[in-house]
């Protein structure tokens, strides 16, 4: 898991504004087949995920799961039917920004501006939210009173490695995430200390190495156990208390701690599209069945994320959805042109896009 | 039918009948027994069907896979008792296991 991994500040070396035809928000299974779908149109595609790979759902909560129902694929796993998807947009490059979150949606004369947390601007044309569950969120360990530490003292991701320089940092969790910031934070923090419920990490071989070196030499403190409390006042972190084995007997215990990365996996939160003016239904943006479009003319929902009478949420349907909104995209970014049915099989000129002739 | 128990943090207790080959997880869904989130409904991939398996139980149980123990990492107030739910799959032999369930699902 790599979502927390250091991006840089702002858009990290991204022109200001990019100017696209489409933006897809949200790289799932429905996202990866819009750029294919539009590809057919001859709409050029960005896409932008939170997540610092594509796939959605399918690559980061079942990436060794087979799947049974995708059309003429008897079983296939959540990872390879990403990587087929890819291999099916490819021929129409589309532009990948991962690690980002889509945290505006504007309307503008022309079309539409979109922000994200890191300050990418995107202007596009139509826009395509293929948000599936929403965004993939780092979990909140249920604490008494986190919130109020929360982006203060409490971080779920490093963003500016200052606010943990000569501070005293405790990290939880045994995956990539805490190990690589455990290894990245030790030059710069007073301190870091690692906790975990057991003395085993389901991380990368090469981290849980450098690891065990630095614990060798004392450089960082490794405590097996679990967090009970948050103790400090006005949003600053005093220390944390800890239950874990001492010498075979369980304790619980405070640890110093100024700033603390809790690393527990992560769910999916609808985010910042509820702040976008769309007509929802329970978390759902409202679509209708001919267009998929919302209730905002040019900005088009599919996938999991949408909502109209019938809706299934398999990944079949938004497939089926992705191709009707390619046809009426169409006709935004391409006014006036006369738009003609055409199979893959037989017509040169799509063949010619997919560069199989 | 197997009659399984699960005990809720605040002490309510729910039997309800399941069947062999389903989960526990999913007796439970099915049952509506409050405090079995299961987000990734099923796929040992979010901890939100975190149960503690009563100690008379653990033999006939088994413990946790290696990928159900990555699995618990995510999980709050973890105990050796811990298992997923959605990993644990009724059979004769599980007539009448009693779990019970943690105050939070993480
Ligand atoms: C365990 C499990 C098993 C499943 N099995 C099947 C099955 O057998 N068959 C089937 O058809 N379906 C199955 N599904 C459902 C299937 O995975 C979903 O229908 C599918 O993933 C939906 O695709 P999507 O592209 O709409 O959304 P998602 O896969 O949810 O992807 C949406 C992406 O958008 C990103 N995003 C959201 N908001 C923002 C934002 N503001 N900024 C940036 N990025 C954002 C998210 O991070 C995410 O990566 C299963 C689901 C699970 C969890
Ligand atoms: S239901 Fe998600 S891990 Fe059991």
């Amino acid at each position: 898991m790599v979502l927390d991994m250091f991006v840089g500040t702002g858009a990290g070396g991204e022109p200001a504004e990019i100017q696209t035809d489409a933006l897809i928000i949200g790289a799932g299974p429905v996202g990866l087949f819009a750029v294919f779908e539009l590809g057919l149109v001859d709409i050029k595609a960005h896409v932008i995920d939170i997540l610092e790979k594509p796939g959605g759902q399918c690559a980061e909560l079942y990436p060794e799961k087979p799947i049974y129902d995708i059309p003429a694929h008897p079983t296939i796993t959540g990872q390879a039917l990403t990587d087929r998807l890819l291999e099916q947009a490819r021929p129409f490059e589309p532009t990948f920004h991962f690690g980002q979150r889509v945290e505006s949606l504007r309307k503008t004369d022309d079309g539409f501006e979109v922000e994200t947390d890191l300050g990418t601007r995107f202007r596009a044309k139509v826009v395509v939210i293929a948000a599936g569950g929403g965004s993939f969120t780092p979990k909140r360990p249920p604490l008494a009173g986190i919130e109020a530490y929360e982006g203060a003292s409490v971080f779920y991701a490093v963003r500016k490695i200052d606010a943990f320089r000569d501070r005293a940092v405790v990290i939880a969790g045994g995956g990539d995430s805490a190990l690589d910031w455990t290894l990245n934070l030790q030059p710069v923090a007073k301190s870091v200390t690692l906790i975990h419920r057991r003395d085993e990490f389901r991380a990368a071989p090469d981290s849980v190495n450098k690891l065990r070196e630095l614990l060798a030499v004392g450089s960082i403190r490794f405590i097996q156990g679990q967090l009970t409390k948050l103790n400090g006042d006005g949003g600053a972190l005093r220390s944390v208390t800890i239950r874990g084995p001492v010498g075979g007997v369980e304790l619980e215990y405070d640890v110093e701690a100024e700033r603390l990365l809790p690393f527990f996996g992560l769910t999916m939160k609808l985010g910042p599209i509820a702040n976008w003016g769309l007509n929802l239904d329970e978390n759902q943006i409202a679509v209708d069945t001919a267009r998929f479009e919302t209730s905002e003319p040019g900005i088009f929902a599919i996938g999991d994320i949408n909502i109209y009478p019938g809706k299934l949420k398999l990944i079949l349907s938004g497939f089926h959805e992705a191709a009707l909104m390619a046809q009426a995209a169409q006709k935004i970014v391409f006014p006036g042109k006369r738009s003609v049915f055409q199979y893959t099989t037989s017509s040169s000129s799509l063949q010619r896009k997919l560069g199989v002739i | 039918m197997i009659k399984v128990t699960f005990i809720e943090h605040n002490g309510t207790v729910h039997t309800v009948d399941g069947e062999p080959g389903q989960t526990l997880m999913e007796t439970a869904v099915k049952h509506a027994v409050p405090g079995i989130v299961a987000e990734c409904g099923g796929a040992c991939s979010c901890a939100t069907c975190h149960v503690y398996v009563d100690d008379m139980w653990k033999e006939k149980t088994g413990g946790p896979s290696e990928m159900e123990e990555d699995m618990l990492d995510f999980a709050f107030d973890v105990r050796a008792s811990s298992r997923l739910s959605c990993q644990i799959r009724l059979k004769p032999e599980l007539d009448g296991l009693v779990v019970r369930i943690p105050e939070f699902q993480n």
